[in-house]
């Protein structure tokens, strides 16, 4: 703690602020307006470059369209908003658009469940077995978060390619008589990109809780006579129920927006997710107002995992 | 002490001596082997070390094919750094730093990562200040509406910042600007959840000793606060920048042309049509910038918090 000149300081103390307020717990005096005033620029940004868009999607979804360019017209005023173009691309939603959603789930949910088992064995390893070797463990697995998305998809566009390495292997083994196309719209590909792309932010925070949870319990149920699997599913599985579920929603969130993984490992309309919908409607002119409801839509469908999340990471704050 | 009571106590030591439960000889045998809840957990490390080498080592191949000497971004043919300075014998202007088109491109990356991290980071670190100590319902709406950001998928905030420029905010013109506005709105909770979480492990006692000894609250938070933060300040410069570089959802809805888009669009865009190794070089270049970055944050926070226990938990802590 640098020294503070404690004579000069005391002098200046008493400058008389107006108005006081007293921190609650503190013994601190305070003008009213000082905390606020750090706290006013992050927070004034956010409301005009954050909510404040979402409120231009919302009055894009709710407006109208211009009747020659078919571009969107936003609708500011709440009493003048119209449903029609939503329901429109609802009933797109519900129709022609259901296999993409209901795929969309399917490799979400596929790719999630693969990421949970591995993601837990191998924290569960570092953090049970880790021993002298934890801070390589924990290197190699924070390694990926300094590696670009792109970089670590694009590797695998290259290792995937009809003569890249994945092929030649196989070959070699005699696996397969012919290179396989693992790139044009093959749903393996797309499931093993995603587990492959947001496993490590899966790892990290089950790490951080099982590394935390005390021995001495688990040694209490082995004193207690249960052998090392009992113990894993009686008493360390329920544990880290809580990270399990936050992990989960780390990977999902991302998970339900992404166009980038398929269209780098795929590219192809039979593994179509809802984020290539969302991307396609930005690459084409014309659409009215389908990008901003599409958002909305997906906004909506995520919003109960979004607050569970956002609970959880004020929740982790405080217990820090 | 007599002969007798001394032979008691070894006897009963020899009867009380740690046992192992299973007959070493039964491990000898498949079954006994499994059955041995003694046994190192050989499964789980294997699966541990599989899975690093899964997640590791595509990058390090496509790290090594940025210096192939062919075309061919599947195959390595040979050692060459024609696609990152060029080669006077074969067509320099594939070349990472030669192509004018790749450069542009690079300055982009990296200007818009350095100003992101420089606004995004004071922004976010005053503001975590700010609500950490300033109470009411304002600051808990704020703070919801940055860890909304921070929870939501990026192609909602890219969409939707598209929209808001395009529509709402039309004096800020896609390109730089319309970049930087909507990266400092996605990065800026970085720093506040990390500082914040600081903030509270960190508590009010040192600053109001602080202003107990006669300092003014600025002087409190400048001499005594802020060196106390130095740390969480660092990992979030550095991981607001590892973020921003690699950062190619928002930005290619918003960069207003070709010459706008940053090294991270470009890998996008190239990785979908026609591959060459100078894209690998792009994405390695991308990884030692970041690398670099957070090598710098590493040697600072280690200098700050020389004496300090559980350096890696922290950074595990941040992470998770």
């Amino acid at each position: 703690v640098p020294d503070l000149g404690a004579p000069q300081a005391r002098t200046r103390m008493r400058v008389p602020w107006r108005r006081r307020a007293r921190d609650d717990a503190s013994g601190a005096w305070h003008p009213r307006w000082y905390w606020p005033a750090f706290a006013l620029p992050g927070a004034l940004w956010m409301l005009v470059l954050f909510a404040l868009p979402f409120y231009v999607v919302v009055s894009i979804a709710f407006g109208t369209v211009d009747p020659v360019f078919q571009s969107p017209l936003p609708v500011y005023e709440p009493w003048w908003w119209t449903k029609r173009y939503l329901l429109e691309e609802w009933h797109f939603a519900t129709g022609e658009f259901r296999p993409v959603e209901v795929r969309t789930i399917v490799y979400v949910v596929l790719a999630t469940a693969v990421c949970l088992v591995i993601a837990y064995a191998v924290a569960y390893y570092v953090a049970r077995f880790g021993g002298k070797r934890k801070p390589l463990f924990l290197t190699l697995l924070i390694a990926p978060f300094f590696i670009s998305y792109l970089m670590r998809m694009l590797s695998w566009v290259e290792l995937l390619q009809p003569n890249g390495y994945v092929n030649s292997v196989l070959s070699f083994l005699h696996v397969t008589p012919h290179p396989i196309n693992w790139l044009d719209g093959v749903p393996f590909t797309v499931v093993m990109g995603l587990v492959y792309g947001y496993i490590p932010y899966m790892i990290l925070p089950l790490y951080g809780f099982l590394d935390r949870i005390d021995q001495s319990q688990l040694e209490a149920a082995r004193d207690l006579g249960a052998n090392p699997f009992r113990t894993f599913v009686r008493v360390t599985l329920p544990l880290s129920k809580p990270a399990i579920l936050a992990s989960l929603v780390i990977v999902t969130l991302p998970m339900f927006g992404d166009y980038y993984t398929n269209n780098l490992l795929s590219g192809s309309p039979r593994t179509t997710m809802f984020g290539n919908l969302l991307d396609n409607s930005m690459e084409a002119t014309g659409q009215g107002p389908q990008s901003a409801i599409l958002v909305l839509l997906l906004a909506v469908f995520l919003m109960i995992p979004m607050l569970y999340y956002m609970r959880e990471t004020a929740k982790a704050q405080r217990r820090q | 002490m007599s002969d007798t009571v001394r032979e008691r106590l070894s006897a009963d030591r020899r009867k009380n001596r740690p046992v192992s439960p299973v007959p070493a000889r039964s491990s000898r045998t498949p079954l006994g082997w499994w059955k041995n809840p003694w046994r190192r957990p050989h499964i789980l490390a294997t699966a541990t070390w599989l899975y690093l080498a899964w997640s590791l080592l595509p990058v390090l191949i496509a790290i090594g094919l940025s210096f192939s000497a062919g075309r061919s971004n599947a195959v390595w043919q040979g050692f060459s750094t024609q696609w990152w300075w060029g080669h006077p014998k074969s067509d320099p202007s594939g070349a990472l730093f030669v192509s004018p088109e790749l450069r542009t491109a690079l300055i982009q990356s990296l200007r818009l990562s350095f100003v992101t991290m420089f606004l995004a980071v004071p922004l976010g670190v005053a503001f975590a200040i700010g609500i950490s100590r300033w109470r009411g319902p304002a600051p808990a709406g704020a703070n919801f509406l940055m860890l909304f950001s921070f929870v939501i998928p990026e192609i909602i905030i890219g969409i939707s910042m598209f929209l808001f420029f395009t529509y709402l905010l039309k004096f800020v013109h896609l390109g730089t600007g319309a970049q930087l506005l909507a990266l400092v709105t996605y990065q800026v909770s970085y720093p506040v959840i990390i500082v914040r979480a600081r903030l509270l492990s960190i508590g009010k006692e040192y600053e109001e000793a602080a202003t107990d000894l006669g300092a003014s609250p600025t002087q409190a938070v400048r001499r005594v606060l802020l060196p106390m933060l130095y740390p969480a300040i660092l990992v979030s410069f550095a991981l607001v920048f590892a973020d921003t570089i690699d950062d190619f959802i928002t930005v290619r809805y918003l960069s207003g042309g070709a010459n706008t888009e940053p090294l991270s669009v470009k890998i996008y865009n190239f990785s979908r049509g026609t591959l060459t190794p100078a894209i690998n070089a792009a994405a390695t270049f991308l990884l030692f910038s970041t690398l670099v970055i957070a090598l710098l944050g590493v040697l600072l926070y280690r200098r700050l918090t020389s004496g300090q226990r559980g350096q890696t938990q922290e950074m595990t802590d941040y992470l998770s």
